[in-house]
């Protein structure tokens, strides 16, 4: 995965940081992490909270200086060259921010007139984000009649009003209902289709998984873990089926149907629940298709990607801490 | 509900693409986020309260409870105190600049400012100057309440004009004490606390209520150089005659001094906090 003859800040990546230490009294938020994508790949940073994501984030949007370490963006410094990065980079922090008073047309246009666009040009570009967002309608509204979801997408385009090259999205869809995040996922799609080069963390595996083209695991403030979804997936194990049968009676059954299919034991049993890790999406249809076959009906039936929890108990063999730091 | 449908974000059409620094970032990034501030301020005409009503309220109170005691007249007594009140409303108002960045630091949009190209000091000029509506606002109010209750102004209303640019000029500048405040401590309540201590010796501890020559020695030598008592004096002095070149002095040596230690230090503060 290294390149040969690569140099530090050079233009291989669209970001890089390597050994960022940051520490807030006695507490260590970042101790020495390496990030760093190719231009137009997503990089997910997956951890629990307080694990440093926001931190990196916010040194790598030049908004916190690291103790040490350094980090590029474009191959600029972000400390020396914090104006520079400045123009190639933008941010969608943890929580919303917008300005709630303000109708989001008034907010993209106050982002376009910050970034040096007329005032002409930033009404055309953030009326052309508002339709790209699905807020066309909504444009003349004030921020805070917003649903949650809308607010995510006029945050988002808020952060793309200068086209940056590189953007920050900070746990994008932290609070947001299944649909709402799918939205949020196809826009993260369409920028990197863009060749955007796009940083997101998160506390989902499967949000990293269905994004990121490399995915870096993050506790503690260093990186415990990184390669593509396959090779993680590889290491802290894949896909699960979970089922329910309606009729208890009906567990042991299940089970056996679900090992017939996967060919691997079940997980250790939990009540009235049966997990069996499988291969792959293939199995899950034939296992739904065999359960309807013994007319064994369920409450719950899913195909999962373990989660964070599960991540970190087979990567560190301890449970993911949930220490809050800044 | 679910009508809003999302296309993949396209950046096909050749619209200028990466903005390009103009001349004069400074100034037209401050007036864009003072812009912000207006309109913040007009949609939430609820925090005008205390510089619309609470300042009738002083007026009226003071007036009519005090007036006869002190003056011996009630249309007397408005005459010496509606001057001071402005002052003092107007010097009040300056407190809340300080307030309201305390608690927009801790919303998102400041780290969305803070990533974007444009000078650290901007966004604290732009709410500054927001906030000049505030004043204006104080100042209008008051002035409707004192012609209502019977204010005569005497000199002509060119004086008084005067007067009203000195006051909010004077304010602008302590308001960046305010912002310092606003960017150190923690808690919005704790900047309106801080600020209120210092803005009764400052306010009070002055010729407003009482002639100057009718306090103690001690407090007379306060009111010497307190540049809120001056500002007073001035613009009493402008509305319904008296000295004025002297004051002014004060007020305006006073102004630019507070000017320029807070506001390089508030700008430093924004800085270093994160």
């Amino acid at each position: 995965m290294t390149g040969a003859g690569r140099t530090l800040g050079g233009m291989e990546y669209a970001f890089e940081a390597r050994g960022l230490v940051k520490r807030y009294g006695k507490t260590t938020a970042l101790a020495g992490l390496d990030l760093s994508a190719p231009q137009g790949t997503v990089l997910g940073v997956l951890g629990p909270n307080g694990a440093g994501k926001t931190t990196a984030v916010r040194i790598l949007a030049t908004l916190l200086r690291p103790d040490e370490g350094r980090a590029f963006v474009g191959g600029l410094d972000v400390v020396k060259d914090a104006a520079k990065v400045r123009r190639l980079i933008g941010l969608t922090g943890q929580y919303a921010s917008v300005d709630e008073d303000l109708t989001g047309m008034q907010n993209l246009v106050l982002i376009g007139q910050l970034l040096d666009l007329r005032k002409s040009e930033a009404v055309a570009r953030a009326t052309e984000l508002l339709g790209e967002f699905g807020l066309a309608d909504a444009g003349a509204r004030q921020a805070k009649t917003y649903s949650g979801g809308m607010r995510r997408r006029l945050d988002l385009a808020a952060s793309l009003v200068g086209r940056p090259d590189v953007i920050y999205l900070d746990e994008p869809t932290t609070g947001l209902d299944p649909s709402k995040r799918d939205d949020v996922w196809n826009i993260v799609r369409g920028l990197v289709k863009d060749g955007v080069t796009v940083l997101l963390t998160t506390q989902y595996l499967a949000e990293a998984d269905a994004l990121a083209d490399e995915i870096t695991v993050v506790d503690h403030g260093r990186s415990i873990a990184h390669g593509t979804p396959a090779q993680l997936k590889q290491i802290v194990g894949g896909q699960t089926i979970l089922a329910r049968p309606a009729d208890p009676a009906r567990l042991a059954e299940t089970e056996a149907i679900l090992t017939s299919v996967s060919g691997r034991p079940a997980e250790s049993p939990s009540r009235g629940v049966v997990t069996v890790p499988v291969d792959g999406d293939a199995q899950f249809t034939e296992a739904v298709a065999r359960l309807a076959q013994a007319g064994v009906s369920v409450t719950e039936l899913s195909l999962r990607l373990p989660s964070l929890d599960e991540v970190f108990f087979t990567l560190t063999g301890q449970r993911a801490t949930d220490e809050e730091a800044a | 509900m679910t009508t809003t449908t999302l296309s993949p974000v396209q950046h096909e059409k050749p619209v200028p693409t990466r903005s390009q620094p103009r001349p004069f970032g400074l100034v037209r990034h401050s007036l864009a986020l003072a812009r912000r501030s207006l309109i913040k301020t007009i949609r939430t005409p609820e925090q005008l309260l205390d510089v619309t009503l609470q300042p009738i309220i002083f007026v009226v109170l003071f007036v009519f409870l005090l007036g006869g005691a002190i003056a011996g007249d009630t249309h007397q007594y408005l005459q010496f105190l509606l001057p001071a009140i402005l002052v003092q409303t107007v010097v009040f108002a300056s407190v809340a600049t300080g307030v309201s960045l305390n608690t927009d630091l801790k919303k998102g949009v400041f780290d969305r400012f803070r990533s974007l190209p444009i000078g650290r000091s901007a966004p604290l000029i732009g709410s500054v100057l927001g906030d000049l509506i505030r004043y204006v606002v104080a100042t209008l109010s008051l002035t409707v309440c004192g012609l209502v209750l019977g204010f005569e102004l005497v000199n002509g209303i060119v004086p008084a004009l005067a007067a009203v640019v000195m006051t909010i000029a004077f304010a602008f500048c302590l308001s960046w004490a305010f912002v310092l405040l606003g960017m150190v401590l923690r808690e919005p309540g704790a900047v309106q606390g801080v600020a209120f201590l210092t803005m009764f010796p400052l306010t009070f501890g002055t010729g407003m209520m009482a002639p100057v020559d009718t306090l103690p020695g001690w407090l007379q030598s306060w009111v010497q150089v307190n540049p809120v008592a001056h500002a007073m004096e001035a613009a009493r002095g402008l509305m319904i005659g008296g000295p004025v070149a002297t004051h002014v002095v004060w007020v305006a040596a006073w102004g630019l001094g507070l000017l320029a230690v807070f506001a390089p230090l508030a700008v430093r503060a924004y800085r270093r906090r994160t």
